[in-house]
């Protein structure tokens, strides 16, 4: 039995060396300033170049106007989150809602629809998506950002299975008592989904913040970057500069992952939970 | 089992309003955009289409970047899709066997799932790059010159690397939760029964795990093929070149770089056919799962 | 021969319990041993670390002579029977039986006879070629023993194979299980929590709880000899009425009651006397019964009542006649047990 558990230590170490290392490399060289990176490479142990680093890629102006710095995309970032996780819940929980609990003709067409959008992600539809945004004037605003994004799919059947897991005798009892379906929602069906919406705000809070593909097409103004929209400008700015400023791109790298990676490893628990529980 | 229902005959619409009007707008509007444009030709300078039928996409297919692409795609595709499955599942096992520490190991493996594919396509930049990186000199060990953005091939496998990289959290965390859902009675039944926990694993862990395994590969196809874009943005660092790309990216470029609308529109309902094809696919073997308990 | 000595076995956890506390028991060749007691008390840990599925802290564990302390469950020569079956969901039912022995290297043709007899012997043949999703409970509990059989062990290992299946079918495996068991005459240890399925299939039982042996006996022997109140309480259904009494030379005096019970013991006790070893009569010379409650069970009637202000059950034939509002208790005095009042255990 023991011969087995040290080699499952050593595969583990190993793994957490692989995913763990790059990141450390990355935080590490991050405190160290370009010159030196440039010089001697990536770097390991701490450079003490931290707070200068990373006061300057919050702060300082940055991108062609200069009008944005990388605490306004931190900003960003956190409205994006945070509207596209609410968004996606209050919308997929009423549509959820209607399809589980109530008989109406057009339900299985609805269902259908809604399934459809699991068929088609956003990837392949882009440039339409885009001049459709653009025509209703969306561009370069939240809402612009936001909406669209919420129009698939997976929170809704997640919520319809949740739904269709939680006993009949409870609506049952709650029309005796005479709840009609608002009360019946609010009293007795949101209490009981608290545990689900958290799971699943976690994780639609980190898609949310690590959009790339959507922010890049329909944001031209600066000022809506979110921080992961902004490593594709830093990126610009190293491929121009003689010696690229190495260590701002990766502060600006860990600060984009950082919110993230914390929600996760926080709430674990309900983060796995709502993964595995909505992919079924 | 039959659902207790309200009959109201207006509610269901209200509460469905929001979701299907979004869907309406920003799904089901561009897709037929995405559908009728690639008919056309569109001329960017006057805002006139003529119909050209499928020479859209027929100028597609045969364009000799667009095999080349398809290739990489195709090749990309499957290598990282079964790296990062097999590391993920390596991971899973141990961490599944493993008494102390377990959560320790479950935090630190899972936390780069957590990032995004193009902040971790810049942190892949930087490992491959040519003056700073470290794994280039690593590489060096073994005479291998990388020049990443220059030499097609390896840059393609950076890409590669990176894009296992961050996939294997995903595969390691339902693997685990697919190992652990076995009956830990079988698990037992089966150390009566064979001396070798390598065979143990192949001869009843590894089948016992095939409905997970095969939901899996289809997630990652699609995740390969699709929500790679960034890191691929990223790495490509705009230098088109000798960098190559996936499907995805060549629709993108060609379509808002290129201003090839027509031809834009047609590779990507060409990618579309292909998601409902997989999707199809992932159904079928969902049936086969649910028959499997 | 004996086929396995459990020797002083102690398991520790590392968070300091202990759910087995030196603990000794042998199994001869052939016999059929059961561990029952209640949850909790070790009887399952103590099954496992016969297996090797659990490591023996301290003590040692001996099985056809050899020590096992350190070998792998698939090195001790053992097979287990599970609560829940543990077949493999996705092997055919002859895949399960065959899988142990292929492991092994067992030639090919051997496999398939072993795997013939075993389907004949528990009459499973028609459903070689199903998957396990496909049988009832019973069914599937037989392929699991079907799959401990085939590997013809020096020893069974049941884990309460039968807590799972509803009553009817519990009875009738029962039987099935103790005439299989003679028949091959392999050693057994056996697991329960229910005290029929204890008494019944035992060649002799072990007692356990919370983590140490109450006592080691036939099935008679701790019927009518219990060693110790929790033993006395735990056998036999109804359970044995225990009256706290007071000997002194007179006789045994319970609340306001004298019984001329001839004992050597004295002073405070324990009194134990079995529901179907007691009658009840309308006079005599007995001690005098409250009855309260009767219940009518068809074959049996249960008489509960109070003897000088204590609770006691009766059980007589229904044949009977109904007892008054009082009655007389009569028993022989072999059938009064006496337990000390602190520590429960026979006087």
């Amino acid at each position: 039995m023991d011969r087995v558990k040290i080699y499952d230590h050593i595969v583990l170490l190993l793994g957490v060396f692989l995913m763990v290392g790059p990141l450390a490399v990355a935080f590490m060289t991050s405190t160290f300033d370009y010159v030196t990176i440039h010089k001697e490479g990536m770097q390991f142990g701490w450079g003490g170049e931290f707070l200068e680093t990373y006061e300057t890629v919050l702060t300082q102006q940055s991108g062609f106007t200069g009008g944005v710095t990388g605490l306004l995309m931190t900003q960003n970032s956190f409205i994006l989150g945070i509207g596209f996780a609410l968004g996606k819940i209050v919308i997929s929980m009423l549509a959820a809602y209607a399809i589980v609990y109530f008989r109406f003709r057009a339900a299985t067409f609805c269902f259908w629809i809604i399934f459809l959008t699991l068929l088609l992600p956003l990837e392949v539809r882009i440039l339409p998506s885009y001049e459709v945004v653009q025509q209703m004037g969306l561009l370069n605003s939240y809402t612009g950002l936001i909406l669209p994004l919420i129009a698939s799919a997976t929170g809704t059947f997640f919520f319809r299975q949740f739904f269709k897991s939680v006993p009949n005798e409870l609506l049952e009892a709650a029309r005796i008592d005479g709840a009609g379906p608002w009360r019946f929602f609010f009293d007795i069906l949101l209490p009981l989904s608290k545990t689900m919406m958290a799971a699943i705000f976690i994780i639609m809070f980190v898609v949310g913040w690590n959009q790339y593909l959507w922010p890049t097409l329909m944001t031209t103004d600066e000022s809506y970057f979110t921080l992961v929209r902004g490593i594709k400008q830093i990126m610009q700015n190293m491929i121009g500069a003689d010696i690229p400023k190495y260590n701002e791109a990766l502060a600006m790298a860990i600060l984009a992952m950082l919110p993230p990676v914390l929600v996760i490893v926080i709430f674990q628990r309900m983060f796995i939970k709502g993964l595995v529980e909505q992919e079924k | 089992m039959n659902k207790a229902q309200f009959g109201s005959p207006w509610m269901p619409y209200m509460l469905l309003a929001p979701q299907m009007i979004i869907i309406a707008i920003f799904f089901l509007w561009p897709a037929a955009e995405a559908i009728r444009s690639s008919f056309f030709l569109e001329d960017p300078f006057f805002g006139t289409a003529t119909y050209v039928g499928l020479e859209n996409y027929s100028d597609a297919l045969s364009a000799s970047d667009y095999k080349r692409t398809a290739i990489f795609t195709a090749l990309f595709t499957v290598l990282v899709a079964l790296l990062s499955l097999s590391i993920g599942l390596m991971l899973a096992v141990s961490a599944d066997r493993v008494l102390r520490g377990k959560s320790t190991y479950k935090t630190l493996l899972m936390w780069v799932y957590a990032i995004a594919p193009p902040v971790a396509g810049l942190i892949g930049v930087m490992l491959f790059d040519q003056h700073i990186g470290p794994l280039v000199d690593f590489a060096l060990i073994f005479g291998w010159e990388m020049r990443i953005g220059v030499n097609y091939w390896d840059t393609g496998i950076a890409m590669i690397i990176v894009a296992t990289w961050k996939q294997i959290p995903y595969n390691f965390i339902f693997f685990l939760s697919g190992l652990q859902s076995i009956p830990s009675s079988v698990k037992e039944a089966a150390s009566i029964d064979c001396k070798s926990p390598n065979r143990r694993f192949w001869t009843i862990t590894f089948p016992l795990l095939a409905p997970t395994t095969f939901f899996l590969l289809i997630l990652n196809i699609t995740y390969a093929m699709f929500e790679t874009f960034g890191l691929i943005d990223l790495i490509v660092k705009d230098q088109p070149g000798n960098s190559p790309v996936t499907l995805v990216y060549k629709v993108y470029r060609d379509g808002f770089r290129g201003n090839d609308l027509g031809g834009s529109s047609a590779q990507s309902v060409i990618l579309m056919l292909l998601v409902l094809v997989l999707t199809v696919v992932q159904f079928r073997l969902i049936e086969k799962r649910v028959h499997y308990n | 021969m004996t086929t396995l000595k459990i020797k002083n076995v102690f398991k520790r956890y590392p968070n300091g319990a202990e759910a087995v506390k030196g603990v000794s028991v042998d199994v001869e060749d052939g016999e059929l041993v059961v561990f029952v007691g209640p949850s909790g008390c070790g009887k399952s840990t103590l099954l496992r670390m016969v297996a090797g599925l659990e490591s023996v802290t301290q003590g040692d564990i001996e099985l056809a002579g050899r020590q096992v302390n350190d070998l792998e469950p698939a090195e001790r020569n053992i097979a287990m029977v599970f609560q829940n079956y543990a077949l493999y969901p996705h092997m055919t039912v002859r895949k399960n039986l065959a899988y142990g022995l292929k492991n092994r290297g067992t030639p090919k043709d051997e496999i398939d006879k072993k795997v013939e007899d075993a389907g004949e012997l528990l009459q499973i043949k028609e459903f070689l070629d199903r998957k396990p999703s496909q049988l009832s409970g019973g069914q599937r509990q037989r392929v699991a023993m079907g799959r401990a059989i085939v590997r013809d062990p020096a020893i069974f290992l049941f884990d309460e194979p039968l807590s799972n299946l509803d009553a009817k079918l519990r009875n009738q495996m029962r039987l099935e299980i103790k005439n299989l068991q003679r028949r091959l005459q392999t050693a057994a240890i056996y697991v329960t929590h229910d005290q029929v399925e204890a008494m019944t299939l035992a060649d002799r039982i072990v007692i356990l709880n919370n983590g140490q042996v109450e006592q080691i006996g036939t099935p008679s022997d701790v019927y009518s000899r219990p060693d110790s109140v929790f033993v006395a309480s735990f056998i036999g259904a109804p359970p044995m009425n225990l009256i706290a009494a007071d000997v002194s030379d007179e006789g045994v005096r319970v609340g306001d009651q004298l019984m001329p019970i001839s004992t050597s013991n004295r002073g405070k006790v324990t009194l134990g006397l079995r529901p179907e070893r007691l009658q009840l009569s309308p006079d005599g010379e007995g001690a005098n019964v409250q009855v309260l409650i009767v219940e009518e069970l068809g074959a049996t009637r249960l008489i509960h009542g109070k003897l000088g202000g204590q609770d006691i059950t009766v059980a007589q034939d229904a044949e009977a006649p109904v007892p008054a509002d009082n009655a007389k208790l009569s028993f022989r005095s072999d059938d009064a047990h006496f337990f000390d009042a602190s520590t429960g255990r026979r006087l």
